[in-house]
């Protein structure tokens, strides 16, 4: 099995008649997702690449059934009430896309998330994919290329980077190592589902044997996954790679969340607290299928 | 997060109703008179820079007189502290200060909640307090959709040991302290020392506020100018990308100067990353191989072709580079091929004499890397693609070595050119944000007429052998024209040169000029 999403997920998106919206739903379903439904205020009636349009998620469930997911393209300053608007109706899995959402608006989201019982992966996320099964977002771009650089198997892979998501998983694949489901976290300093609980849905996946980690300076997240380690409530290795060795103090590189304030977030103190777990870090990220392949053959022996 | 001056923080303090000392900003040493004589007692100046430690730096004066703040006043403005000039000071009441406190507000990510911090100790850094005294630091995240309710804060400060009015007192700035949070987008307040005066009252003597970067569009009325992180103020150049990337939309482009001064001898170069964890692999691999950032940029999300241009014109506006690297995750989303035709019009308009390694992998790389290496054949510096199969480090690697067999030849800034004058008379249409000529003369010797085809948005047509809009001018206005570069790159190399895209950058004309002079 994958995590959060496979090929029985039944997918909503939510923004569908937008540029983007309408973009990425093709990709999704091109690529196998079941997308059921669409919804847009006032556009409901209408059908994007086959998908029904819906004016409210409430709607849409009404009409097409239960709904897994649902990925939201809306603008930034619209996607709290987009992700009320799923979470309300019933919806357990969000993805929110959308770069540039107002901090306290994630906080507010997460609030409620928790209160029902919902996740979220994002904001400012590329989403995730299971190979071969769905994607939810855009990771990919064109589902040829997902296809083509994607395959299944036993490697877990949690990014704080789109792009990296990407590169990691298609080197993966170049060295012959599938992956069970690819997620990236989202760029910012607070997200739905961040490294640990990643890596707590890896560890309570069969397929997934082996887990990679693309971490950034910045926030706890990496520090969080060490703890875990530590406790014995993560048992799978874990390959790291931690980024912004050369970034300064106190300036944002890219991301929101990756700002080193103060002593803590630094490179340093990520990789040795990593290390000190029993994480194996790794300087290249062209090291990550070396060193998975023989974690692998380790697994087999 | 966009940080705001203490001056201006206090301002918003005050507005929501937690107490500040009797003061104002002053910009001139008459007006830190006038200040001062109002509040008719001792006053104290502070400099507005950002700056921890400004008592140390010489940059916290007292006066016991009108006269005297004046004179100091004189003193301070216009002072160089730290690289930074003394453009404002704030002349306030001296208090007489009992005891020091601390109150802020971080967001935690573990919790995904705002915490609310309060200690009966203050005056030092939070860190220094957690450490010394961490039995006198209370912390609490908030439930947001709850708010934070005056018996939580009055149980904060009961746990420091705090108890009658003055708990009151404290607990009340407190739940301000959260109202305002919410209110401006805080990303996080400090206000420290918070001080318990000699007659028991409580003031904010010191405070530090920042606002989401995210959220600035809520809050027009602070006039934040560049809503970036930023541990100063922003350079020239940076403000000129910023309103690139305020008035398009498409992609992001973040751009920042990583010294104030790129001196000819060091080993800088020009950095243009893509996406945020490809650009700091790649800047990690660059900085391994010895070279230093003049900048960190990062253009991704899909930019269209002409940001990407102007983010090389803007990179290429700093003297004394060395070289040019671009790179990004190596297995991009995004079609590569925008990316490339972006730096081809500008590293050919700029005609580029530092080598440049570009790392375009993802969708399309192998049109990107044809793109870059057909076209730039000819401009005087190497120019080097590569794809998803070459790592970082191999392309830091690539620079190096043609930074070396260019002798460390230094980049000098060309001029900015304007379309000449054959072009202002000719057939032209608005784009997003720019605008396209064609002088339909030159297509008369046209045989391929190629811009046609290569025109993938298909809104040129031809008209008696030359092209014009199959479209109004309103709708290729309005994006139909996605400033995709591919008409001019084919009708510069394969054909009369006949079509110029124009695309403005404000501002980076007379930087420009300027820099000429300089050198
Ligand atoms: S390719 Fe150039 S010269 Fe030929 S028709 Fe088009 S614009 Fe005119
Ligand atoms: S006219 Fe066509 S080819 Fe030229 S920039 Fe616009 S969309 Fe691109």
């Amino acid at each position: 099995m994958s995590i959060l999403v496979n090929e029985r997920s039944r997918v909503l998106v939510q923004g569908i008649t937008g540029r983007e919206g309408m973009v990425r739903t093709r990709l999704m379903k091109d690529y196998g997702t079941q997308i059921v439904a669409g919804a847009t205020p006032g556009k409901g009636g209408r059908e994007v690449y086959g998908v029904p349009v819906f004016n409210t998620v409430g709607e849409a469930w009404e009409k097409v059934g239960p709904i897994d997911a649902s990925v939201i393209f809306v603008p930034a300053a619209l996607v709290k009430n987009a992700a009320f608007e799923a979470i309300d109706a019933g919806v357990k899995l969000l993805v929110l896309v959308p770069d540039r959402v107002p901090i306290f608006d994630v906080l507010e989201i997460s609030n409620l998330a928790r209160r029902e019982g919902a996740v979220f992966v994002g904001p400012n996320t590329l989403g995730l994919l299971s190979p071969g099964q769905a994607v939810l977002g855009m990771i990919g771009g064109r589902a040829q290329s997902a296809r083509e650089w994607f395959q299944s198997g036993i490697v877990g892979v949690s990014s704080r980077s789109g792009g990296m998501t990407s590169a990691i998983s298609y080197y993966l694949t170049k060295a012959g190592l599938g992956q069970s489901t690819i997620l990236h976290v989202g760029g910012d300093a607070v997200v739905g589902l961040s490294h640990p609980e990643v890596m707590e849905f890896f560890e309570k996946d069969d397929q997934t044997k082996i887990m990679v980690m693309f971490g950034e300076i910045g926030t706890t997240q990496e520090e969080r996954v060490a703890e875990l380690k530590e406790k014995g409530d993560i048992t799978k290795p874990i390959v790291a790679y931690i980024g912004g060795k050369a970034a300064k103090e106190g300036t944002r590189f890219s991301h929101a969340g990756a700002i080193v304030e103060g002593s803590a977030g630094s490179h340093e103190s990520k990789v040795q607290r990593l290390e000190k777990a029993g994480v194996r870090v790794v300087e290249s990220i062209f090291d990550i299928p070396k060193v998975a392949l023989k974690l692998k053959k380790n697994l087999e022996e | 997060m966009a940080r705001l001056y203490e001056y201006q923080s206090k301002k918003i303090l005050k507005e929501e109703g937690i107490p500040v000392p009797q003061g104002d900003v002053a910009s001139s040493p008459k007006e830190a008179g006038k200040i001062a004589q109002e509040i008719g007692r001792p006053v104290v100046l502070k400099v507005q820079l950002w700056v921890t430690g400004r008592a140390d730096l010489g940059g916290i004066l007292f006066a016991e007189t009108s006269k005297e703040a004046e004179k100091k006043a004189q003193d301070l403005l216009g002072k160089k502290i730290k690289n930074y000039v003394v453009e404002k000071l704030i002349v306030e009441e001296k208090l007489d200060i009992q005891s020091e406190m601390f109150a802020g507000l971080t967001i935690d990510d573990t919790s995904k909640a705002p915490c609310l911090i309060f200690s009966s100790v203050g005056g030092t850094g939070i860190e220094e307090i957690s450490q010394k005294y961490p039995q006198k630091i209370v912390r609490s995240p908030v439930d947001v959709l709850k708010g934070f309710k005056d018996y939580e804060a009055r149980d904060m400060v009961r746990k420091v040991g705090i108890s009658g009015k003055t708990m009151l007192f404290l607990s009340d700035v407190l739940v301000k302290l959260f109202a305002l949070a919410c209110k401006y987008d805080a990303r996080s307040v400090e206000i420290n020392p918070l001080v318990l005066t000699t007659d028991n009252s409580v003031y904010a003597a010191d405070c530090h506020l920042t606002i989401d970067d995210y959220a600035v569009f809520r809050h027009p009325e602070l006039g934040i100018e560049v809503a970036r992180e930023f541990d100063r103020p922003p350079t020239l150049l940076e403000k000129i990308a910023y309103q690139v990337e305020k008035k398009d939309h498409r992609g992001t482009f973040y751009f920042f100067q990583m010294v104030d001064d790129v001196s000819p001898e060091g080993k800088y170069i020009g950095f243009n990353g893509a996406g945020g964890g490809g650009s700091m692999m790649s800047m990690d691999a660059v900085m391994n191989k010895g070279f230093k950032l003049a900048n960190y940029c990062d253009t991704s999300g899909n930019p269209a072709a002409s940001k990407v241009y102007r983010a090389a014109k803007i990179i290429l506006s700093q003297p004394h580079i060395k070289g040019y690297f671009a790179s990004g995750s190596g297995v991009a989303s995004q079609e590569q091929f925008h990316s490339a035709r972006g730096l081809v019009k500008a590293f050919w308009e700029d005609n580029l004499n530092v080598p440049a390694v570009i790392r375009l992998g993802g969708n399309y790389e192998e049109k990107a890397v044809e793109i870059l290496h057909s076209y730039l054949k000819n401009v005087p510096a190497r120019v080097e693609g590569y794809g998803r199969d070459d790592s970082s480090e191999f392309c830091a690697q690539r620079l190096e070595n043609l930074v070396q067999e260019n002798n460390f030849h230094s980049h000098m800034v060309p001029p900015w050119q304007e379309p000449g004058h054959d072009f202002l008379s000719s057939y032209s249409f608005e784009t997003v944000t720019g605008k396209i000529f064609i002088h339909h003369q030159k297509c008369l010797n046209c045989q391929t007429k190629g811009c046609i085809e290569a025109c993938r948005a298909q809104i040129l047509e031809l008209e008696n052998g030359k092209p014009f809009l199959n479209i109004s001018q309103e709708e290729a206005q309005k994006g139909k024209c996605t400033e995709c570069l591919a008409c001019e790159l084919y009708c510069k190399f394969h054909e009369q040169d006949a079509l110029f895209i124009h695309l403005p950058i404000p501002g980076l004309k007379e930087y420009r000029d300027r820099i000429g002079k300089e050198d």
